[in-house]
Protein backbone atom coordinates (compact mmCIF):
# COMPACT_ATOMS: atom_id res chain seq x y z
CA UNK A 1 0.00 0.00 0.00
CA UNK A 2 1.04 3.55 -1.01
CA UNK A 3 0.10 6.42 1.11
CA UNK A 4 1.31 9.84 0.90
CA UNK A 5 1.26 12.35 3.91
CA UNK A 6 0.61 15.62 2.52
CA UNK A 7 -0.61 19.29 2.99
CA UNK A 8 -1.11 22.34 1.45
CA UNK A 9 0.61 24.51 3.46
CA UNK A 10 4.17 23.80 4.78
CA UNK A 11 4.91 23.01 8.88
CA UNK A 12 1.72 21.20 9.47
CA UNK A 13 3.29 18.21 10.95
CA UNK A 14 3.67 15.96 7.29
CA UNK A 15 6.81 14.86 8.65
CA UNK A 16 6.13 14.63 12.21
CA UNK A 17 3.36 12.36 10.75
CA UNK A 18 5.37 10.45 8.30
CA UNK A 19 8.26 9.34 10.46
CA UNK A 20 6.63 8.07 13.53
CA UNK A 21 3.69 5.99 11.39
CA UNK A 22 7.07 4.22 9.35
CA UNK A 23 8.64 3.71 12.98
CA UNK A 24 5.50 2.48 14.57
CA UNK A 25 5.34 0.19 11.55
CA UNK A 26 8.81 -0.69 11.15
CA UNK A 27 8.93 -3.82 13.59
CA UNK A 28 5.17 -4.84 12.04
CA UNK A 29 5.54 -5.00 8.59
CA UNK A 30 8.11 -4.62 5.74
CA UNK A 31 7.59 -0.44 5.10
CA UNK A 32 9.39 1.82 3.68
CA UNK A 33 9.75 5.63 3.54
CA UNK A 34 10.29 8.11 0.58
CA UNK A 35 10.81 11.42 1.48
CA UNK A 36 9.54 13.46 -1.43
CA UNK A 37 10.03 17.21 0.10
CA UNK A 38 13.31 17.12 -2.08
CA UNK A 39 13.59 20.93 -1.53
CA UNK A 40 13.49 20.56 2.38
CA UNK A 41 14.07 17.25 3.15
CA UNK A 42 14.07 16.49 6.74
CA UNK A 43 12.81 12.88 7.22
CA UNK A 44 16.84 12.03 7.65
CA UNK A 45 17.15 14.01 10.55
CA UNK A 46 14.51 11.87 12.70
CA UNK A 47 15.37 8.58 11.39
CA UNK A 48 19.41 9.03 11.07
CA UNK A 49 19.40 6.53 8.37
CA UNK A 50 22.60 4.51 7.09
CA UNK A 51 22.82 5.31 3.44
CA UNK A 52 23.72 2.34 1.10
CA UNK A 53 23.40 4.03 -2.49
CA UNK A 54 23.32 7.39 -4.27
CA UNK A 55 22.49 8.58 -7.50
CA UNK A 56 22.41 11.95 -9.54
CA UNK A 57 19.31 13.10 -11.28
CA UNK A 58 20.29 15.04 -14.34
CA UNK A 59 17.80 16.15 -16.89
CA UNK A 60 18.96 16.34 -20.92
CA UNK A 61 19.60 19.56 -22.33
CA UNK A 62 20.63 20.39 -25.49
CA UNK A 63 24.17 21.59 -26.92
CA UNK A 64 24.34 22.63 -30.11
CA UNK A 65 27.46 22.35 -32.63
CA UNK A 66 27.87 25.08 -34.42
CA UNK A 67 29.73 23.69 -37.06
CA UNK A 68 26.76 21.64 -38.13
CA UNK A 69 23.62 23.89 -37.25
CA UNK A 70 22.29 26.20 -40.48
CA UNK A 71 20.78 28.24 -37.64
CA UNK A 72 17.22 27.06 -39.18
CA UNK A 73 15.25 28.32 -36.43
CA UNK A 74 13.47 24.86 -35.90
CA UNK A 75 14.39 24.16 -32.82
CA UNK A 76 14.03 27.94 -31.31
CA UNK A 77 10.51 27.17 -33.18
CA UNK A 78 9.55 23.86 -31.30
CA UNK A 79 10.66 24.81 -27.56
CA UNK A 80 7.53 25.76 -25.11
CA UNK A 81 9.71 26.44 -22.52
CA UNK A 82 12.40 29.42 -24.42
CA UNK A 83 14.94 27.63 -23.40
CA UNK A 84 16.68 27.69 -26.58
CA UNK A 85 16.95 30.80 -28.78
CA UNK A 86 18.63 32.14 -31.67
CA UNK A 87 20.45 35.85 -31.15
CA UNK A 88 22.89 37.57 -32.80
CA UNK A 89 23.83 34.78 -34.98
CA UNK A 90 24.40 32.43 -32.05
CA UNK A 91 21.87 30.03 -30.61
CA UNK A 92 22.08 29.92 -26.71
CA UNK A 93 20.60 27.63 -24.60
CA UNK A 94 19.38 28.20 -21.39
CA UNK A 95 19.92 25.12 -19.32
CA UNK A 96 17.50 26.80 -16.24
CA UNK A 97 14.53 27.10 -18.64
CA UNK A 98 14.96 23.74 -20.15
CA UNK A 99 12.56 20.87 -19.28
CA UNK A 100 14.66 18.06 -20.93
CA UNK A 101 11.87 17.14 -23.39
CA UNK A 102 13.89 16.43 -26.14
CA UNK A 103 12.18 18.16 -28.78
CA UNK A 104 14.79 20.38 -30.14
CA UNK A 105 16.82 17.41 -31.37
CA UNK A 106 13.53 15.69 -32.75
CA UNK A 107 13.21 18.61 -34.78
CA UNK A 108 16.39 19.65 -35.88
CA UNK A 109 16.77 18.39 -39.40
CA UNK A 110 20.37 19.15 -39.39
CA UNK A 111 21.09 16.52 -36.66
CA UNK A 112 23.14 19.19 -34.93
CA UNK A 113 21.67 18.76 -31.12
CA UNK A 114 23.09 16.89 -28.92
CA UNK A 115 22.45 16.17 -25.63
CA UNK A 116 24.21 16.27 -22.34
CA UNK A 117 23.07 15.52 -18.47
CA UNK A 118 22.90 18.58 -16.57
CA UNK A 119 22.79 17.83 -12.60
CA UNK A 120 19.33 18.52 -10.54
CA UNK A 121 19.86 16.90 -7.22
CA UNK A 122 20.53 13.69 -5.81
CA UNK A 123 18.59 11.14 -4.69
CA UNK A 124 20.04 8.17 -1.44
CA UNK A 125 18.94 5.21 -0.74
CA UNK A 126 19.33 3.43 2.87
CA UNK A 127 17.66 1.83 5.93
CA UNK A 128 16.69 3.42 9.44
CA UNK A 129 17.01 -0.51 11.78
CA UNK A 130 14.18 -2.51 9.71
CA UNK A 131 12.91 0.53 7.94
CA UNK A 132 14.16 0.80 4.26
CA UNK A 133 14.74 4.94 3.93
CA UNK A 134 14.81 7.17 0.41
CA UNK A 135 15.10 10.67 0.29
CA UNK A 136 16.12 13.75 -2.72
CA UNK A 137 18.11 16.64 -2.63
CA UNK A 138 17.27 19.38 -5.20
CA UNK A 139 20.41 21.46 -6.02
CA UNK A 140 20.93 25.06 -4.57
CA UNK A 141 19.75 27.28 -7.08
CA UNK A 142 17.99 24.55 -9.62
CA UNK A 143 14.49 25.13 -9.97
CA UNK A 144 12.80 21.62 -11.24
CA UNK A 145 12.43 19.32 -7.99
CA UNK A 146 9.95 16.81 -10.01
CA UNK A 147 12.23 15.13 -11.81
CA UNK A 148 13.76 13.83 -8.73
CA UNK A 149 10.70 13.40 -7.19
CA UNK A 150 9.82 10.55 -10.32
CA UNK A 151 13.19 9.51 -9.75
CA UNK A 152 12.97 8.25 -6.21
CA UNK A 153 9.73 6.93 -6.83
CA UNK A 154 10.94 4.88 -9.41
CA UNK A 155 13.51 3.78 -7.69
CA UNK A 156 12.46 2.57 -4.47
CA UNK A 157 10.70 -0.90 -4.70
CA UNK A 158 7.20 -1.14 -2.79
CA UNK A 159 6.55 -2.57 0.50
CA UNK A 160 3.45 -3.94 2.53
CA UNK A 161 3.61 0.32 3.51
CA UNK A 162 5.27 2.53 1.50
CA UNK A 163 4.77 6.07 3.00
CA UNK A 164 5.60 9.11 1.04
CA UNK A 165 6.18 12.44 2.30
CA UNK A 166 4.86 15.05 0.00
CA UNK A 167 6.31 18.51 0.12
CA UNK A 168 4.18 21.15 0.88
CA UNK A 169 1.72 23.14 -1.76
CA UNK A 170 -0.35 21.99 -4.44
CA UNK A 171 1.89 22.73 -7.45
CA UNK A 172 3.12 20.17 -9.70
CA UNK A 173 5.50 18.45 -7.50
CA UNK A 174 2.98 17.25 -4.94
CA UNK A 175 1.36 15.82 -8.32
CA UNK A 176 4.18 13.71 -8.58
CA UNK A 177 4.34 12.55 -4.94
CA UNK A 178 0.52 11.56 -5.27
CA UNK A 179 0.87 9.86 -8.56
CA UNK A 180 -0.14 6.21 -8.26
CA UNK A 181 -0.66 6.02 -4.81
CA UNK A 182 -3.94 4.27 -2.73
CA UNK A 183 -4.63 7.03 -0.47
CA UNK A 184 -3.66 10.56 0.99
CA UNK A 185 -3.11 11.59 4.70
CA UNK A 186 -3.70 15.66 5.00
CA UNK A 187 -1.90 16.82 7.28
CA UNK A 188 -3.33 20.57 8.83
CA UNK A 189 -3.65 22.83 11.77
CA UNK A 190 -6.36 24.49 13.28
CA UNK A 191 -5.55 27.83 12.43
CA UNK A 192 -7.46 30.03 9.55
CA UNK A 193 -4.22 29.35 7.34
CA UNK A 194 -4.18 26.07 7.78
CA UNK A 195 -7.71 25.71 7.21
CA UNK A 196 -7.28 28.22 4.34
CA UNK A 197 -4.75 25.52 2.52
CA UNK A 198 -6.33 22.19 3.60
CA UNK A 199 -9.45 23.16 1.06
CA UNK A 200 -6.64 23.09 -1.83
CA UNK A 201 -5.13 20.39 -0.89
CA UNK A 202 -8.52 18.62 -0.51
CA UNK A 203 -9.27 19.73 -3.61
CA UNK A 204 -6.06 17.75 -5.05
CA UNK A 205 -6.83 14.51 -3.88
CA UNK A 206 -10.57 14.58 -5.14
CA UNK A 207 -9.00 15.74 -8.68
CA UNK A 208 -6.94 12.70 -8.36
CA UNK A 209 -10.05 10.88 -7.02
CA UNK A 210 -8.05 9.36 -4.22
CA UNK A 211 -9.40 8.48 -0.61
CA UNK A 212 -8.12 10.67 2.29
CA UNK A 213 -8.09 11.12 5.43
CA UNK A 214 -6.86 13.79 7.76
CA UNK A 215 -4.48 14.67 10.60
CA UNK A 216 -5.41 17.73 12.97
CA UNK A 217 -2.03 18.55 14.64
CA UNK A 218 -1.84 21.00 17.13
CA UNK A 219 -4.79 20.95 18.13
CA UNK A 220 -6.84 23.15 20.33
CA UNK A 221 -4.19 26.07 19.67
CA UNK A 222 -6.97 27.45 17.23
CA UNK A 223 -10.59 27.01 17.16
CA UNK A 224 -12.80 24.41 15.29
CA UNK A 225 -13.60 25.34 12.16
CA UNK A 226 -11.05 22.29 10.70
CA UNK A 227 -13.26 20.02 12.42
CA UNK A 228 -16.57 21.32 11.40
CA UNK A 229 -15.16 21.53 7.66
CA UNK A 230 -13.90 17.82 7.99
CA UNK A 231 -17.77 17.00 9.45
CA UNK A 232 -19.20 19.26 6.33
CA UNK A 233 -16.64 17.42 3.97
CA UNK A 234 -17.40 14.07 5.54
CA UNK A 235 -13.33 13.61 5.69
CA UNK A 236 -12.58 11.35 8.61
CA UNK A 237 -10.19 12.53 10.89
CA UNK A 238 -7.71 9.79 11.69
CA UNK A 239 -5.36 11.11 14.62
CA UNK A 240 -6.01 14.56 16.66
CA UNK A 241 -2.35 15.23 18.05
CA UNK A 242 -2.67 18.53 20.98
CA UNK A 243 -0.47 21.05 21.39
CA UNK A 244 1.58 20.33 23.91
CA UNK A 245 5.26 21.90 24.23
CA UNK A 246 6.71 18.43 25.23
CA UNK A 247 5.63 17.30 21.56
CA UNK A 248 7.18 20.97 20.45
CA UNK A 249 10.45 19.77 21.79
CA UNK A 250 10.71 16.63 20.74
CA UNK A 251 9.99 17.73 17.06
CA UNK A 252 12.45 20.55 18.10
CA UNK A 253 15.24 17.97 18.56
CA UNK A 254 13.80 15.39 15.30
CA UNK A 255 13.32 13.06 17.59
CA UNK A 256 10.73 10.25 17.39
CA UNK A 257 7.74 11.12 19.24
CA UNK A 258 6.92 7.23 19.64
CA UNK A 259 10.51 6.89 21.45
CA UNK A 260 10.64 10.02 23.50
CA UNK A 261 6.64 10.18 24.27
CA UNK A 262 6.20 6.12 23.87
CA UNK A 263 2.18 6.12 24.59
CA UNK A 264 2.04 7.90 21.36
CA UNK A 265 3.33 4.36 19.91
CA UNK A 266 -0.12 2.86 19.85
CA UNK A 267 -1.36 5.98 18.26
CA UNK A 268 0.44 5.55 15.00
CA UNK A 269 -0.20 1.79 14.98
CA UNK A 270 -3.66 2.82 15.16
CA UNK A 271 -3.72 5.59 12.53
CA UNK A 272 -2.22 2.93 9.84
CA UNK A 273 -5.19 0.86 10.56
CA UNK A 274 -7.28 3.86 10.17
CA UNK A 275 -5.82 4.65 7.15
CA UNK A 276 -6.17 0.82 5.71
CA UNK A 277 -9.72 1.02 6.35
CA UNK A 278 -9.89 3.97 3.71
CA UNK A 279 -8.84 2.17 0.81
CA UNK A 280 -11.47 -0.73 1.89
CA UNK B 1 12.07 51.06 -5.22
CA UNK B 2 12.43 48.53 -3.01
CA UNK B 3 12.29 44.81 -3.00
CA UNK B 4 12.25 42.37 0.24
CA UNK B 5 10.96 39.10 -0.10
CA UNK B 6 9.96 36.45 3.06
CA UNK B 7 11.40 33.03 2.83
CA UNK B 8 11.93 30.10 5.02
CA UNK B 9 13.21 26.94 3.51
CA UNK B 10 11.10 24.79 5.75
CA UNK B 11 7.22 25.92 5.51
CA UNK B 12 4.85 27.08 8.71
CA UNK B 13 7.58 28.68 10.45
CA UNK B 14 5.98 32.51 9.87
CA UNK B 15 7.31 33.91 6.81
CA UNK B 16 3.18 35.44 6.51
CA UNK B 17 3.23 36.56 9.64
CA UNK B 18 6.68 38.12 9.41
CA UNK B 19 5.60 39.51 5.95
CA UNK B 20 2.18 40.88 7.29
CA UNK B 21 4.01 42.42 10.23
CA UNK B 22 6.91 44.56 8.01
CA UNK B 23 3.69 45.36 5.87
CA UNK B 24 1.57 46.96 8.49
CA UNK B 25 4.77 49.20 9.40
CA UNK B 26 6.13 49.85 6.28
CA UNK B 27 4.54 53.15 4.29
CA UNK B 28 4.08 53.49 0.47
CA UNK B 29 4.11 50.05 -0.46
CA UNK B 30 2.70 47.45 -2.34
CA UNK B 31 2.09 43.61 -1.48
CA UNK B 32 2.34 40.68 -2.83
CA UNK B 33 1.58 37.21 -1.90
CA UNK B 34 4.08 35.01 -3.93
CA UNK B 35 2.79 32.01 -2.31
CA UNK B 36 0.70 30.54 -5.44
CA UNK B 37 0.12 27.46 -4.06
CA UNK B 38 -0.94 28.03 -0.63
CA UNK B 39 -1.92 31.83 -0.22
CA UNK B 40 -2.46 33.02 3.19
CA UNK B 41 -1.08 36.54 3.03
CA UNK B 42 -5.04 37.69 1.69
CA UNK B 43 -6.36 36.52 4.94
CA UNK B 44 -4.45 39.22 6.97
CA UNK B 45 -5.10 42.05 4.65
CA UNK B 46 -8.49 40.97 3.01
CA UNK B 47 -7.85 42.66 0.07
CA UNK B 48 -10.94 44.53 -1.88
CA UNK B 49 -10.44 43.04 -5.20
CA UNK B 50 -10.46 45.77 -7.76
CA UNK B 51 -9.23 43.16 -10.86
CA UNK B 52 -8.69 39.78 -12.35
CA UNK B 53 -7.66 37.95 -14.86
CA UNK B 54 -6.77 34.35 -15.84
CA UNK B 55 -3.10 33.00 -16.40
CA UNK B 56 -2.62 30.51 -19.70
CA UNK B 57 0.85 29.91 -18.87
CA UNK B 58 1.51 26.18 -20.17
CA UNK B 59 -0.14 23.65 -22.90
CA UNK B 60 -0.94 20.16 -22.53
CA UNK B 61 -1.52 17.73 -25.49
CA UNK B 62 -4.25 16.37 -26.56
CA UNK B 63 -5.46 13.65 -28.42
CA UNK B 64 -7.48 13.38 -31.62
CA UNK B 65 -8.95 9.71 -30.97
CA UNK B 66 -10.00 9.11 -34.86
CA UNK B 67 -6.84 10.10 -36.07
CA UNK B 68 -4.63 7.91 -33.64
CA UNK B 69 -3.06 4.91 -35.50
CA UNK B 70 -1.98 3.64 -32.19
CA UNK B 71 1.65 3.74 -33.72
CA UNK B 72 2.90 4.23 -30.04
CA UNK B 73 5.42 7.30 -30.96
CA UNK B 74 4.36 9.36 -28.32
CA UNK B 75 4.83 7.07 -26.04
CA UNK B 76 8.08 6.37 -26.57
CA UNK B 77 9.07 9.82 -27.11
CA UNK B 78 7.52 11.12 -24.06
CA UNK B 79 10.03 11.69 -20.90
CA UNK B 80 7.04 12.77 -18.46
CA UNK B 81 5.60 9.45 -18.49
CA UNK B 82 2.31 11.29 -19.35
CA UNK B 83 1.41 8.99 -22.21
CA UNK B 84 -0.37 6.32 -21.02
CA UNK B 85 -0.10 2.48 -22.37
CA UNK B 86 -3.62 3.16 -24.48
CA UNK B 87 -1.69 6.60 -25.98
CA UNK B 88 -4.46 9.23 -23.90
CA UNK B 89 -2.66 11.86 -22.32
CA UNK B 90 -2.18 12.04 -18.35
CA UNK B 91 -2.93 16.18 -18.17
CA UNK B 92 -1.27 16.03 -14.64
CA UNK B 93 2.36 14.42 -15.52
CA UNK B 94 2.20 16.50 -18.72
CA UNK B 95 4.78 19.13 -19.28
CA UNK B 96 3.44 20.63 -22.80
CA UNK B 97 6.49 19.99 -24.12
CA UNK B 98 5.27 19.10 -27.75
CA UNK B 99 7.31 16.33 -28.58
CA UNK B 100 4.71 13.81 -28.88
CA UNK B 101 2.98 16.41 -31.53
CA UNK B 102 6.53 16.37 -33.38
CA UNK B 103 6.84 12.75 -33.67
CA UNK B 104 3.10 11.87 -34.36
CA UNK B 105 2.52 10.94 -37.81
CA UNK B 106 -1.30 11.69 -38.28
CA UNK B 107 -1.56 14.50 -36.90
CA UNK B 108 -3.39 13.44 -34.22
CA UNK B 109 -1.61 14.52 -31.39
CA UNK B 110 -1.92 18.70 -30.87
CA UNK B 111 -0.97 21.46 -27.92
CA UNK B 112 -3.56 23.45 -26.28
CA UNK B 113 -3.50 26.43 -23.58
CA UNK B 114 -4.81 25.82 -20.49
CA UNK B 115 -5.57 28.04 -17.72
CA UNK B 116 -3.09 27.85 -14.57
CA UNK B 117 -4.38 30.32 -12.61
CA UNK B 118 -6.11 33.12 -11.59
CA UNK B 119 -4.17 36.88 -10.38
CA UNK B 120 -6.24 39.46 -8.46
CA UNK B 121 -5.31 43.06 -7.79
CA UNK B 122 -6.65 44.67 -4.35
CA UNK B 123 -6.89 47.46 -2.24
CA UNK B 124 -5.85 46.90 1.54
CA UNK B 125 -5.47 49.68 4.19
CA UNK B 126 -1.47 49.08 3.70
CA UNK B 127 -1.62 49.68 0.23
CA UNK B 128 -2.29 47.76 -3.00
CA UNK B 129 -2.24 44.11 -2.91
CA UNK B 130 -1.48 41.44 -5.98
CA UNK B 131 -1.42 37.95 -5.47
CA UNK B 132 -2.42 34.39 -7.62
CA UNK B 133 -3.87 31.35 -7.19
CA UNK B 134 -2.26 28.53 -8.78
CA UNK B 135 -5.02 26.00 -10.04
CA UNK B 136 -4.12 22.20 -8.37
CA UNK B 137 -1.39 20.26 -10.19
CA UNK B 138 0.10 23.12 -12.14
CA UNK B 139 3.84 23.27 -12.89
CA UNK B 140 3.77 26.79 -14.08
CA UNK B 141 4.11 28.14 -9.87
CA UNK B 142 7.30 30.17 -10.85
CA UNK B 143 5.78 31.70 -13.75
CA UNK B 144 2.97 32.94 -12.09
CA UNK B 145 4.93 34.48 -9.33
CA UNK B 146 6.65 36.41 -12.36
CA UNK B 147 3.50 37.05 -13.38
CA UNK B 148 2.36 38.52 -10.23
CA UNK B 149 5.86 40.78 -9.62
CA UNK B 150 5.71 41.86 -12.80
CA UNK B 151 2.46 43.41 -12.00
CA UNK B 152 3.54 44.52 -8.44
CA UNK B 153 6.36 46.55 -10.39
CA UNK B 154 4.13 48.13 -12.76
CA UNK B 155 1.65 49.29 -9.76
CA UNK B 156 4.51 50.43 -7.27
CA UNK B 157 5.83 52.80 -10.63
CA UNK B 158 2.04 54.25 -11.08
CA UNK B 159 1.58 54.45 -7.40
CA UNK B 160 4.92 55.71 -6.92
CA UNK B 161 5.61 53.22 -3.65
CA UNK B 162 8.97 52.93 -2.73
CA UNK B 163 8.59 49.31 -1.39
CA UNK B 164 7.43 45.85 -2.51
CA UNK B 165 7.58 43.12 0.37
CA UNK B 166 6.55 39.85 -0.99
CA UNK B 167 5.77 37.37 0.87
CA UNK B 168 7.57 33.60 -0.38
CA UNK B 169 6.24 30.64 -0.66
CA UNK B 170 8.19 27.29 0.92
CA UNK B 171 11.02 25.33 -0.34
CA UNK B 172 14.31 25.89 -2.30
CA UNK B 173 12.90 25.33 -6.00
CA UNK B 174 11.00 26.90 -9.19
CA UNK B 175 8.11 29.44 -7.06
CA UNK B 176 11.30 30.23 -4.47
CA UNK B 177 13.56 31.55 -7.00
CA UNK B 178 11.31 33.16 -8.94
CA UNK B 179 10.15 35.05 -5.88
CA UNK B 180 13.83 35.86 -4.99
CA UNK B 181 15.55 37.44 -8.00
CA UNK B 182 15.17 40.81 -8.24
CA UNK B 183 14.69 41.42 -4.82
CA UNK B 184 17.41 43.88 -3.04
CA UNK B 185 16.59 42.42 0.57
CA UNK B 186 15.73 38.52 2.10
CA UNK B 187 13.90 38.12 5.28
CA UNK B 188 14.36 34.37 6.48
CA UNK B 189 11.94 33.74 9.05
CA UNK B 190 13.01 30.14 10.66
CA UNK B 191 11.74 28.03 13.88
CA UNK B 192 13.97 26.80 16.75
CA UNK B 193 13.92 23.23 15.51
CA UNK B 194 17.04 20.54 13.56
CA UNK B 195 14.54 20.91 10.52
CA UNK B 196 14.08 24.47 10.36
CA UNK B 197 18.14 25.30 10.96
CA UNK B 198 18.50 22.35 7.71
CA UNK B 199 16.44 23.83 5.77
CA UNK B 200 17.32 27.07 6.72
CA UNK B 201 21.27 26.24 6.14
CA UNK B 202 19.06 25.18 2.09
CA UNK B 203 17.69 28.80 1.93
CA UNK B 204 20.50 30.68 3.07
CA UNK B 205 22.42 29.04 0.26
CA UNK B 206 19.96 30.02 -2.47
CA UNK B 207 19.73 33.74 -1.76
CA UNK B 208 23.36 34.28 -1.73
CA UNK B 209 23.38 32.02 -4.93
CA UNK B 210 21.66 34.99 -6.03
CA UNK B 211 23.79 37.66 -4.48
CA UNK B 212 21.34 38.98 -2.27
CA UNK B 213 21.32 40.38 0.73
CA UNK B 214 19.53 38.09 3.52
CA UNK B 215 18.60 39.33 7.31
CA UNK B 216 17.07 36.34 9.86
CA UNK B 217 14.07 35.74 12.30
CA UNK B 218 14.00 33.02 15.08
CA UNK B 219 10.31 32.80 15.01
CA UNK B 220 8.39 30.92 18.26
CA UNK B 221 12.00 31.44 19.78
CA UNK B 222 11.72 30.05 22.97
CA UNK B 223 10.21 26.54 22.11
CA UNK B 224 13.35 25.18 21.89
CA UNK B 225 16.23 27.50 23.74
CA UNK B 226 18.98 24.99 22.76
CA UNK B 227 18.20 25.26 19.17
CA UNK B 228 17.73 28.99 19.20
CA UNK B 229 21.02 28.88 20.07
CA UNK B 230 22.49 26.66 17.22
CA UNK B 231 20.57 28.48 14.93
CA UNK B 232 22.26 32.15 16.34
CA UNK B 233 25.27 30.48 16.22
CA UNK B 234 24.88 29.44 12.70
CA UNK B 235 23.94 32.60 11.68
CA UNK B 236 27.17 34.26 13.46
CA UNK B 237 29.44 31.86 11.70
CA UNK B 238 27.39 33.36 8.56
CA UNK B 239 27.40 36.47 9.09
CA UNK B 240 23.74 36.42 8.70
CA UNK B 241 22.28 39.63 10.69
CA UNK B 242 19.64 38.32 13.12
CA UNK B 243 16.96 41.21 13.16
CA UNK B 244 15.26 39.27 16.68
CA UNK B 245 13.38 36.69 18.19
CA UNK B 246 9.85 35.90 18.29
CA UNK B 247 8.30 34.30 21.34
CA UNK B 248 5.73 31.35 20.56
CA UNK B 249 2.30 33.20 21.47
CA UNK B 250 -0.90 31.66 21.43
CA UNK B 251 -1.84 35.27 20.76
CA UNK B 252 -0.88 34.94 17.22
CA UNK B 253 -3.58 32.92 15.97
CA UNK B 254 -5.88 34.53 17.88
CA UNK B 255 -4.94 37.33 16.24
CA UNK B 256 -5.30 35.74 12.68
CA UNK B 257 -8.67 34.28 13.38
CA UNK B 258 -9.86 37.65 13.68
CA UNK B 259 -8.40 38.79 10.51
CA UNK B 260 -5.82 40.98 12.22
CA UNK B 261 -2.29 41.22 11.87
CA UNK B 262 -0.55 40.17 14.91
CA UNK B 263 1.86 43.28 15.17
CA UNK B 264 -1.14 44.85 15.67
CA UNK B 265 -2.50 43.34 18.69
CA UNK B 266 -1.18 45.34 21.45
CA UNK B 267 -1.25 42.33 24.15
CA UNK B 268 0.50 40.45 22.30
CA UNK B 269 4.65 39.38 23.21
CA UNK B 270 4.73 38.07 19.65
CA UNK B 271 3.46 41.31 18.39
CA UNK B 272 5.68 43.74 20.67
CA UNK B 273 9.12 41.48 19.31
CA UNK B 274 7.91 41.27 15.76
CA UNK B 275 7.64 45.53 16.40
CA UNK B 276 11.34 45.54 16.91
CA UNK B 277 12.03 43.40 14.68
CA UNK B 278 10.42 45.62 11.71
CA UNK B 279 11.81 48.49 13.21
CA UNK B 280 15.65 46.77 12.75
CA UNK B 281 14.94 45.93 9.43
CA UNK B 282 13.51 49.43 8.04
CA UNK B 283 16.26 50.15 9.39
CA UNK B 284 18.95 48.28 8.15
CA UNK B 285 16.89 48.30 4.74
CA UNK B 286 17.60 52.08 4.57
CA UNK B 287 21.59 51.51 4.78
CA UNK B 288 20.92 49.06 1.64
CA UNK B 289 22.16 50.47 -1.93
Amino acid sequence: MRVAIASGKGGTGKTLVAVNLAAALRDRVETTLVDCDVEAPNGHLFLAPTFSTRETVAKRVPRVDESVCTQCGACTAACEFNAITLMAGRILVFDELCHGCGRCGLVCPAGAIREMDHPLGEIEFGSSGALRFAHGRLHIGEAMASPIISQLREAVPDTAWTILDAPPGTACSVITTLHDVDVAVLVTEPTPFGLHDLRAAVGVVRALGLPAGVVINRHGVGDDAVDRYCETERLPVLLRIPFDRRIAETGAEAQLLIDALPEWRTAFVDLAERVKELVR
Amino acid sequence: MKRIVFLSGKGGTGKTTLAAAYASRADNLVIVDADVDAANLHLVFRPEVIGTGSYQGSKTATREDAKCTACGRCLAVCRFGAIRPDFTVDEFLCEGCGACVTVCPSDAMALVERTSGEWYVGRTTRGTMVGAELYPGEEVSGKLVSVVKEKADDIASSEAAQRIAIDGSPGIGCPVIASTTGTQAAVLVTEPSRSGLHDLERILGVVRHFGIPAFLVINKADLSESLATRIEEFAAAEALPLLGRVPYDTRVIAALQRGISPIDDPESSAGRAMEDIVARLVKELGTLS
